[in-house]
């Protein structure tokens, strides 16, 4: 049975978060020539590292939290503090391979493929979300 | 000189929103994020739109990219331009789904909850790594496209 839990200060904290996230596409499109991708970027930075202008993106990246408790506190991950170690490394071996073979992540395709009109990207984002929800529904997770 | 570090500059200033807008949007805590993905039990949509803002905001980059085929500087741009709908495809697709839905991790999140000090998701940002470079390494498409059989085995 479905009980919908929203707020609204939660729904314009996602959107303004979106909003810049679009904007950070943008801004590696046009400045860079490069698709916002998270799993491509770090993929090719990973097994080559050639691609300064990837690299520079990732430590720019990594960097923000750090530069977030510059202003306030900041705690992530505390909902894993606990996981199930075997559970948590098979979700990141899927999470590498997966994107890999399906060339593109959560931004790739959810984002950057999906706002250049992709079937591709589409197919994908209707997939990994559809997977990812019956994973959910079905009682599987990483921690008790 | 400055046409070499513009795109530099740029990825920088994309590196720095991108982090900033998946900490603001609440895409950074996995919990949230499988309240997201739990449509049959307490479900929290809030997060529907984060992508939905990402693509509105990113709507008219790709379109003046899909015209223009260079950056806003004159610099070639590849678009993926893409449209082979197979089984690698999917399945990727699914297996990254799978991942994601058991941990409430994807890898834009999963770097900045790594980078800021969170132990187990280090671990997983290490297997995702490991994942990443094995299918790089082992599964690579066979040019110029992946025979239907050579499903992964993984």
């Amino acid at each position: 049975m479905t009980t919908i839990v929203f707020s609204i200060p939660d729904a314009a904290a996602s959107l303004a978060g979106g909003l810049l996230i679009g904007a950070s596409a943008s801004l590696l499109l046009l400045g860079s020539g490069r698709i916002a991708g998270i799993s491509g970027i770090f993929g090719n930075a990973l097994s080559t590292g050639r691609d300064r202008v990837r690299v520079v993106f990732l430590l720019a990246l990594l960097a923000t939290p750090w530069l977030w408790r510059l202003v306030q506190p900041l705690e992530l991950g505390g909902a894993l503090a606990t996981p199930q170690w075997g559970a948590l490394i098979g979700a990141g071996l899927l999470v590498g391979v997966g994107t890999q073979l399906g060339n593109g992540c959560t931004s790739g395709h959810g984002v950057c493929g999906l706002a250049n009109f992709s079937l591709r990207s589409l197919v994908a984002v209707l997939t990994f979300m559809g997977v990812a929800m019956i994973t959910v529904a079905l009682g599987f997770g990483v921690s008790a | 000189m400055s046409s070499q570090s513009k795109p530099l500059i740029a990825a920088a200033g994309a590196g720095l929103l991108f982090g900033f807008g998946l900490i603001l949007s609440g895409m950074t805590d996995p919990a949230k994020v499988r309240a997201f993905l739990d449509i049959t039990g307490q479900w929290n949509p809030a997060l529907a739109f984060v992508m939905g803002g990402a693509i509105l905001a990113a709507l008219p980059a790709f379109a003046w990219a899909r015209r223009h085929r260079t950056t806003l500087a004159g610099a070639p741009l590849s678009l993926p331009d893409r449209t082979l709908i197979d089984a690698r495809l999917v399945g990727g697709a699914a297996l990254f789904g799978g991942g994601w839905g058991l941990s409430g991790l994807c890898p834009g999140p999963a770097l900045v909850v790594g980078s800021s000090g969170s132990l187990p998701v280090l671990v997983f940002v290490a297997a995702m790594a490991v994942g990443l470079l094995l299918s790089r390494r082992f599964l690579a498409p066979r040019a110029p496209a992946a025979p239907a059989g050579a499903a992964p085995q993984a």
